[in-house]
């Protein structure tokens, strides 16, 4: 509803180099960091859809899961079907979402503490079924030989058209995000998170949204399975285990979940500071793990409260949040 | 006419029964009084009636069919609307978010809709039915501003104005008047006089007796979770049982 607000002189002015930035970056990196680029673009699109689950209140640790869910379903339909990459991605996105249509009844039975271990243990419980159907999905080994497509002559294999491919799709995805968060349905998926009772006073029906928001959010995270296992060729159970989960989570709570882009900040910051101390070698997960605490220490509202805060540093202009979502 | 029917109501928590048998009847269009000591059971009838409990025995009428049992969202869709006995608000939200949440049974839309802008008519709509009420509730000028930035008279009005919008049948305030100074009382009797003008039947909780005594047409007592005695205002005034139980040190 309030689309007219964001499109003002100055942040087009922004956004267009912001764009010019990322179009040009490619071709300023070895070819190692275009590989991460890709996989740093995909991670954005993992964190936004998880920021939309967690919108109700609701933090689940299936996320990683549901990823892997269009992964396979990705892999699968390529390796059997020979569909190519353009029916695959949708069709990754529509399988985690029916994934999560089922998951729903179980799992939203529960809130808060128990929804996040149910949702955990659903998660262990479709990765073990990855794991012992060895026959479907190559068990612990997984699957591989998936390949990007070939169109007008230009091979997706070279990481450059690869991530251009990525990052059309996933800039897509959080236009689409972005629009859901501002409308109506945004709305309502905040009033659950603050005020759940009152939200059901005047007729929401909390449950349907929260199972909403698990099912949209697992839809584009499964988009996002996808575009990662074209890129990479093949997957393992163990690439979406508890650990990468907890990544999303460090990604989602450093940024910022308030905001929008706040873990779209969260996991480019980690992603360049992960790799800009590579050299330090054995020390690296404690200094990761260090600036981790600190962060969740002195910005326990994320990174992207840096800017309000250092306004109020230096006393510029009022330091009230913006008004979230919609005005007429 | 009889538009909200309690018959038999009992509710237990455990071993405690807050509500034991509890009757009556209110009329379409009336402001009734719920009154009684703290503990007396009048949240919990509140919270039974709108479906954020279900009675342990009994039947709960509205317009003739039974409603207990239902989710809170679908009694709210019936017409039947809550307000809370703490300062209940999106504090995190403004003004006007608050009570645009209000119109969801309206102004509710799907996915697709939302992305593709199609229900720009519908959101208009209820935009302008906020502001409408926000107007009426004397709220307008802060539309913009943050819930938990109101005094706490206008935060109670922000309350009423997110039931409102949501154009119930029946409003069941719930101690509507706590903690308000004697201007803020005069101004929220005015827009509950003027809330049930507009047609909604009124349920009022509340300890301010000069509001009681001065909005009420007919007064429900209830003391440890019974019905002690009903009657109009100055009926209830003059009531031995009634002075005893409740009024007693205030008379
Ligand atoms: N959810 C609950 N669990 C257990 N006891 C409750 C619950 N809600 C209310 N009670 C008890 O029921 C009785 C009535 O409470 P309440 O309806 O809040 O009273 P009132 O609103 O009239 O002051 C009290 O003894 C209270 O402790
Ligand atoms: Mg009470």
């Amino acid at each position: 509803m309030n689309n007219k607000s964001i499109l003002t002189r100055q942040n087009i002015f922004f956004g267009a180099i912001f764009f010019a930035i990322i179009i040009a970056m490619p071709h300023f990196l070895k070819f190692h960091h275009q590989d991460l680029l890709i996989f740093l673009t995909v991670n954005v699109l993992v964190v936004c859809s998880y920021r939309l689950v967690t919108l109700t209140g609701e933090w689940s640790l299936i996320h990683a899961v549901m990823m892997g869910v269009g992964t396979y379903t990705a892999t699968l339909l390529f390796n059997h079907y020979d569909l190519a990459m353009w029916f695959t991605i949708p069709m990754a996105g529509l399988v985690s979402g029916l994934v999560a249509v089922l998951l729903c009844f179980p799992l939203l039975r529960m809130t808060q503490f128990y929804f996040l271990i149910g949702s955990f243990a659903a998660g262990e419980a479709i990765r073990l079924i990855w794991i012992y159907h060895v026959g479907l999905f190559g068990g612990t080994s997984g699957l591989r030989g998936v390949e990007p497509p070939i169109l007008f002559g230009i091979d997706f294999l070279d990481p450059i058209p690869y991530y251009y491919l990525t990052l059309a799709v996933v800039t897509l995805c959080l236009i689409l995000l972005y629009r859901i968060e501002n409308s109506r349905v945004g709305l309502t998926l905040h009033s659950i998170h603050w005020k759940a009772p009152l939200a059901e006073s005047v007729g929401v029906n909390a449950w349907k949204y929260r199972a909403l928001a698990f099912i949209l959010g697992s839809f584009f995270v499964g988009i996002a399975g996808a575009l990662k296992v074209h890129y990479i060729g093949s997957v393992t159970p163990n690439q979406f285990g508890i650990g990468y989960m907890v990544f999303i989570l460090i990604w989602v709570i450093v940024g910022g979940y308030n905001k929008f882009y706040g873990p779209i900040i969260g996991v480019i910051a980690l992603t360049v500071f992960d790799e800009s101390i590579r050299s330090f070698e054995v020390l690296r997960p404690a200094i990761y793990g260090g600036v981790l605490i600190a962060s969740i220490l002195f910005l326990p509202l994320g990174l992207e409260s840096v800017p309000g805060k250092l306004k109020a540093w230096f006393g510029i202009g009022r330091t009230r949040q913006e008004p979230p979502l919609t005005d007429q | 006419m009889t538009i909200l029917e309690i018959k038999n109501v009992t509710k237990q928590f455990g071993g405690l029964t807050a509500l034991s048998d509890v009757s009556f009847q209110i009329d379409e269009g009336e402001i009734r009084g719920l009154i009684g000591p703290n503990g007396a059971g009048k949240s919990t009838m509140f919270k039974n009636i709108a479906g954020f409990y279900t009675p342990t025995n009994g039947n709960i009428l509205y317009q003739g069919k039974n409603i207990e049992g239902q989710k809170p969202h679908t009694i709210a869709e019936l017409g039947i609307v809550r307000t809370f006995q703490e300062t209940t608000l999106f504090q995190e939200m403004t003004v006007f978010e608050n009570a645009l949440v209000g119109t969801h049974i309206k102004g509710r839309t799907d996915v697709f809709s939302a992305i593709f802008g199609l229900d720009k008519n519908k959101q208009k709509a209820a935009g302008e039915k906020v502001m409408e009420v926000l107007e009426f509730m004397g709220l307008s000028d802060r539309k913009d501003q943050f819930a938990s930035e109101l005094p706490l008279g206008s935060q109670r009005a922000l309350a009423l104005s997110i039931a409102l919008v949501s154009e119930p049948k029946i409003m069941l305030m719930d101690e509507p008047f706590a903690g308000m100074n004697p201007e803020e009382t005069n101004h929220m009797m005015d827009l509950t006089r003027k809330v049930r003008e507009s047609g909604i039947t009124i349920v009022l909780v509340e300890h301010d007796m000069k509001a009681v005594m001065g909005l009420c047409h007919y007064l429900t007592v209830l003391n440890f979770g019974e019905v002690l005695a009903q009657g109009t205002p100055e009926e209830i005034r003059g009531n031995d049982k009634v002075i005893e139980a409740y009024l007693g040190g205030v008379k």
